[in-house]
């Protein structure tokens, strides 16, 4: 969709005499008349909730920094005093806290949407990359931002993680007291953590504005991975998207809402209302549940480093996904065989996760007198993990037989029938 | 249609269980059968406000019992006098104007420089002091406490697992008989609430410590009147400072709730109205 027309005519003097000059109106009319395949489903409403969820952490966050001291001895006073005597502080604290989890959320639920109507497959493997880039700023940027509290786990989560740059060979030592500023995590490193905190979030709305482009580019995949070749495939982006994305908005913000209103600290740890300790190690470090996965990961083997190389490959493997995937058929609807799984390799991210918040040495699926361990179970799960991405979909691609695809969307939504009453229909 | 919609709340509810159960993953701890007592908290539940009555005889037990360990350093003394605090009276908008605020406030000594002088002196506290730290520093506090530093209760609900009830069944559980396993040195008693069983700080609470003052409330004409106070059994005082420390910890909690309650209507109202106004626009469009 490439080539998509501009029908924007400016009516008015004025209009016209910007549209010679910077043809900005132009750009936002051909983007609200952007065509989009008529058969988009609700998983394809996440995009509008990201924007909104990056809206939302911006304006929150300015806020909030306006009131913040970032400094150990005010830090985590200040945020008390924010929900304390800040007009409406009560309700931009967690705004924000409880919007970085939504944020995840939706950002997970865009992605499986991606790996299941494989998105990322020619021509969308730019548009799937930045789109990896920018998951991973939102790791970095939720990190530094759950460092600022200053309560417990804000505090040690951060002594881990920059713990991890500390096991590197050879530059370790020097590379972490770079990082922090010191030989521990202090008060420089609570004010870079601060600085850039704020940039972030701009680099990734700069990294939005190219994932649009490249999306505006390429056209959107749909649910059955046919490209859009006529113009009875697609309909207008406004009215028909903005309103069925409005209406997903909505049911989303209930969702925001129910936790932001009703249970703020169920997405948190207890430990973080404990202000900054660095004499007593909290008896559980545990992560945000969104990083969970690759903390399970990490800790599936004995050796830091090696668990280090394993948590950042469980990411990096997602940029080179485009060509791990060998099958032409982008849809997994089409793909029986590949379809179950991708449906186990959900159910093991879940395990994941669940392996992430236990103890390592626990049972977690009791068999007789014993039972497999959180940690034999996440080595389990890290090894479908890999070889769902290394293996699987590689080998899939070449001797799996897909089912039969339909021409186009026109047909695979109206069966047989003629092309002229669709055509009719959508106008 | 209907059917893929539902489809795609299902799966999204079942995204939400598992985050769920992951952050209630770790709950309260506890060792040997001690089994937690769970208290129906007047503000639990989307409705639930706070017995103002128990936070007001709850500031009492941490004012006469509690205060002589513990500090309260994010609270002032004008947030008591808050909207929706334990002494906001209506005829006193400005919490700096209550005159239970103004006496609790000038009941403590806040340390001060005189102007004059220049010499570190005490004072009466003023409605917009926090309330004083109770030693003058953390070698004093743990020296005076066998090495173990009483903490801040500002925010002690928020920051145990299991909050309320968790507080509850440590104030409460100390008649329980030790079990043989656990070992106490000098300075310890056994709490089976505490991970390990061990705690420093020695049963606050026994039954008659105090005698609750009236309670301050306001009749239907408004008047301030004071109505008698229960007898102060340890359960009692227990569950009323618990009230006041889950006030505290999370003061504007009836705001919230009743600006959430709002709030999902509202919601609920658009969703709809975006659902019939999304049926009409692609009524007649196959999709």
């Amino acid at each position: 969709m490439s080539g998509h027309p501009s029908t924007y005519e400016p009516k008015y003097g004025a209009t016209k005499w910007i549209d010679r000059r910077l043809p900005i109106i132009r750009v936002g009319a051909d983007f609200m008349t952007f065509p989009s395949p008529r058969n988009l489903n609700y998983w394809y409403t996440f995009g509008g909730i990201l924007t909104l969820c990056l809206v939302t952490q911006i304006i929150t966050g300015i806020i909030l920094a306006m009131h913040y001291v970032p400094n150990v001895d005010g830090a985590f006073e200040s945020v008390q005093r924010i929900r304390r005597d800040v007009p409406f502080g009560w309700l931009l604290q967690p705004m924000h806290a409880v919007g970085a989890s939504m944020f995840f959320l939706a950002v997970y639920m865009h992605m499986f949407r991606g790996l299941y109507y494989g998105s990322y497959k020619a021509p969308r493997e730019l548009l799937w990359i930045i789109g990896c880039v920018i998951y991973l700023i939102m790791m970095a940027t939720a990190f530094l931002g759950y460092t600022l509290p200053w309560g417990q786990m804000s505090f040690w989560g951060a002594t881990v993680i920059t713990g991890f740059f500390g096991a590197v060979p050879v530059v370790g030592e020097s590379l972490q007291q770079w990082l922090l500023g010191g030989y521990a995590v202090d008060n420089a490193t609570l004010n870079r953590f601060f600085a850039l905190h704020y940039l972030l979030p701009f680099v990734i709305a700069a990294l939005v504005g190219l994932h649009v482009w490249a999306l505006h580019h390429v056209g959107q995949n749909n649910p059955i991975g046919v490209s859009a070749k006529t113009k009875s495939d697609t309909l207008s982006f406004h009215p028909f998207y903005t309103v069925k994305d409005g209406f997903a908005v909505a049911v989303f913000l209930l969702i925001f809402a129910f936790f932001l209103f009703y249970q703020p600290d169920a997405l948190g740890h207890a430990d973080n209302y404990i202000e900054a300790d660095a004499l007593k190690t909290p008896p559980h470090i545990v992560p945000e549940w969104y990083f969970l996965p690759f903390y399970a990961i990490l800790r599936a083997v004995p050796d830091k480093l090696a668990g280090i190389l394993l948590m950042i490959s469980a990411i990096v493997v997602l940029f080179v996904l485009p060509w791990l995937d060998t099958s032409k058929v982008k849809s997994l609807r089409f793909r029986p065989v590949a379809r179950w799984f991708f449906f186990i390799f959900l159910v093991f991210c879940f395990i994941l996760g669940w392996c992430g918040a236990g103890t390592p040495d626990n049972i977690a699926i009791p068999l007789g007198d014993t039972g497999i361990t959180f940690y034999r179970l996440s080595q389990i799960a890290t090894i479908y993990y890999f070889a769902y991405f290394l293996i699987i979909l590689p080998v899939l691609g070449l001797v799996e037989k897909p089912l039969a695809r339909p021409d186009s969307i026109t047909k695979a939504v109206l069966g047989d029938q003629s092309r002229g009453g669709a055509q009719a229909a959508a106008e | 249609m209907a059917s893929k919609l539902l489809k795609s709340f299902l799966v999204a509810g079942g995204a939400l269980a598992v985050i769920a159960t992951g952050a209630a993953f770790a709950a309260g701890g506890g060792t040997g059968d001690y089994k937690m007592v769970h208290k129906h908290w007047h503000f639990n539940g989307p409705f639930g406000t706070y017995d103002r009555e128990a936070m007001q005889r709850g500031y009492q037990v941490y004012r006469e019992v509690c205060a002589s360990c513990h500090q309260l350093k994010h609270l002032s003394f004008r947030h008591l006098g808050d909207k929706g605090a334990p002494f906001y009276l209506e005829d006193y908008p400005n919490p700096n104007d209550n005159p239970y605020v103004k006496n609790f406030a000038s009941d403590w000594f806040v340390e001060d420089i005189d102007s004059e002088t220049g010499d570190v002196t005490d004072r009466p506290g003023t409605t917009s002091d926090n309330f004083p730290p109770i030693f003058p520093n953390e070698a004093a506090a743990r020296a005076s406490n066998g090495g173990a530093l009483p903490p801040d209760l500002s925010v002690i609900v928020a920051a145990r697992n299991g909050g309320a009830d968790y507080v509850y069944n440590l104030l409460t559980a100390y008649d329980t008989p030790k079990p043989a396993d656990v070992e106490l040195t000098t300075g310890l008693h056994y709490n089976p609430v505490m991970d390990g069983g061990k705690i420093a700080m020695a049963n606050p609470l026994s039954d008659g410590l105090i005698e609750y003052a009236p309670i301050v409330t306001e009749d239907e004409e408004g008047n301030s009147v004071e109505i008698a106070a229960p007898e102060a059994t340890v359960e009692q005082m227990a569950a009323d400072v618990t009230e006041f420390l889950a006030w505290s910890s999370d003061p504007k909690m009836e705001q919230r709730k009743s600006t959430g309650a709002m709030t999902m209507i509202y919601l609920v109202i658009l969703s709809i109205l975006l659902w019939l106004t999304y049926k009409r626009v692609w009524r007649n469009v196959e999709h």
